[in-house]
């Protein structure tokens, strides 16, 4: 009878054991890449490569300057555009439950999902860099918004599905108007939900390579006009990673150290906002 | 009829073809607290709604007969100005999370764009909390989130929030389901004060409650008024064999 009851305890134990196990080891491949890529590039991390551009093949030095701006611009570019959008849509279904026109978005929501980004990169050509005759920030930036939009929607559906519908009652109850209820009441209240899907979401495009590759195609130069190209960092990785000097491909883990960094840092913020944020009903 | 807040007048209310009130007639003199009261889907959380016009929320509603608030027909009314005439209080309370106590009381105006001096505002807030009886255990954290304080402090946080805009009449829509018997005593007191200023419909499936706190009873069955009077009245010599039964507590 004891022994029984021993067999039992130890195959619980080698049971909890494993299961930690397996845990732990989903959990390495993140750990090597973080200590490998910061092994590799935090030494080439100083003021200079943080500040200077890319310097002309034969001369050593240089920064990423003009990467990281054009990433910065590249976030800023598609959050305008999908922002807005994305909310808007995000309202609707959680408003519309059922009907036609929600199911409808609601599948093309999760097409748009697994839509390849290199796919969404030539769609982005076709609309804007074809017409306009250039590649540009502009460009990149709608690609990248079009892959910002599901998840945006899909978070503001769900934060405010999750908002108690007294809310809106009693808002409407005091003679506000639907648009105003809507607006002043039930979207502050979510607000955490829906930032954190946006962050969540910047975070997603940040590392992008393949929808900027027609898009914004790239430059040596710094530049801010959003009808010219641009540079990002997961483009100047890729451009550094493919050359045949060994002082380029430093340079590669240094930008993929910056970017792996900013998304890192995207998603803790969320995490942030998401708790400190949260909205007690 | 005269002198009455509100008049309804062989009132009928559906819900797609299910007919949920029937011919329903009904006056609330000024300054009084009239109760519903009845069995759990009788209609009675309908009728008060259709005061405010907030069934018409629901999909694929519809009205006949009439409603008058002080002789204006609810039923021609901009719902949205009807329901700033209309104080309402809920079964849950309800302030808004995201704003502070004080935003709360003037809630109905920030939302509406209605603007007026910090002052005025200032003084709106104060006469609205001490009218709910909530000013001396709140005065000292006004600027506090709302959803920080008891059930039934928030319960009067919303009472207050309506009193603010000055409404004609005050929905209650079993206001005290939702607390503990402290405060739903508390909140009884408070309304038998209010009276004073406001007139109130009450729905209650609380026959006790009732008793305690109005001046007119109605009691509806199945979509019907069968009867409607003086509570004392009706409490001790009720004219309907139902009316009696309910309050026996042999149904409901």
């Amino acid at each position: 009878m004891k022994d029984h009851v021993r067999a039992r305890l130890i195959k619980n134990y080698i049971f909890k054991g494993l299961v930690m196990l397996f845990a732990f080891i989903s959990l390495l491949p993140l750990l090597l890449i973080l200590y490998y890529i910061t092994k590799n590039g935090i030494s080439v991390i100083n003021w200079d490569f943080l500040t200077q551009l890319p310097r002309p093949i034969g001369e050593a030095g240089g920064g990423v300057f003009n990467a990281i701006m054009g990433t910065i611009m590249l976030i800023v570019l598609s959050c305008v555009f999908s922002i807005p959008f994305g909310i808007a849509a995000g309202i609707y279904l959680a408003e519309n439950r059922e009907g036609k026109l929600s199911n409808i978005v609601r599948l093309c929501v999760v097409v748009l999902q697994g839509t390849p980004s290199i796919v969404i990169g030539i769609i982005a050509y076709a609309w804007i860099v074809a017409p306009l005759r250039t590649f540009s920030a502009l460009s990149g930036g709608i690609a990248l918004s079009i892959m910002m939009l599901p998840v945006i929607i899909k978070t503001t559906e769900e934060t405010l599905k999750l908002i108690p519908y007294h809310l809106k009652e009693a808002s409407l109850a005091l003679g506000v108007p639907y648009y105003k209820t809507i607006l002043k009441v039930v979207l502050p209240s979510g607000l955490n939900g829906i930032l954190t899907g946006i962050l969540l979401s910047v975070a997603r495009i940040t590392g992008e390579t393949a929808p900027l590759l027609f898009t914004a195609f790239g430059n040596q130069f710094m530049n801010w006009n959003i009808f010219k190209p641009i540079d990002s960092l997961p483009y100047r990785i890729f451009y550094y990673a493919m050359s045949p000097y060994p002082e380029w491909h430093t340079f590669a883990w240094g930008a993929s150290f910056i970017l792996v960094v900013l998304t890192l840092a995207f998603n803790l913020i969320a995490r942030g906002v998401s708790i400190k944020w949260k909205i007690q009903f | 009829m005269e002198n009455s807040v509100l008049t309804v007048d062989t009132f009928s209310a559906f819900f797609g073809d299910h007919q949920v009130l029937k011919d329903v007639n009904l006056s609330v003199p000024k300054n009084v607290v009239a109760a519903l009261m009845g069995p759990s889907g009788c209609g009675k959380t309908t009728l008060i709604r259709c005061v405010n016009r907030m069934h018409e929320l629901l999909p694929d509603t519809k009205v006949a007969g009439k409603m008058f608030l002080n002789e204006k027909d609810i039923y021609t009314m901009e719902p949205i100005v009807l329901r700033r005439k209309v104080g309402m209080v809920f079964q849950k309370p309800n302030p808004f999370p995201t704003m502070s106590i004080y935003d709360n009381v003037i809630a109905g105006y920030k939302l509406n764009g209605i603007r007026h001096s910090r002052e005025d505002f200032n003084n709106i807030v104060e006469q609205s909390l001490r009218s709910a009886a909530l000013w001396d255990e709140v005065k000292d954290f006004l600027h506090r989130k709302g959803t920080f304080l008891s059930g039934g402090q928030q319960q009067r946080l919303c009472i207050a929030r309506a009193l603010a805009m000055n409404p004609e009449i005050l929905l209650l829509d079993e206001p005290t389901s939702a607390l503990d018997p402290k405060s739903t005593s508390q909140i009884e007191e408070l309304f038998v004060e209010l009276k004073k200023n406001v007139t109130m419909l009450l729905v209650t499936h609380n026959i006790g409650q009732a008793a305690r706190v109005s001046d007119f009873t109605a009691f509806i069955y199945i979509g019907e008024l069968i009867e409607y009077g003086p509570t004392e009245k009706m409490f001790t010599v009720p004219k309907d064999k139902r009316t009696e039964e309910y309050l026996t507590g042999k149904f409901g």
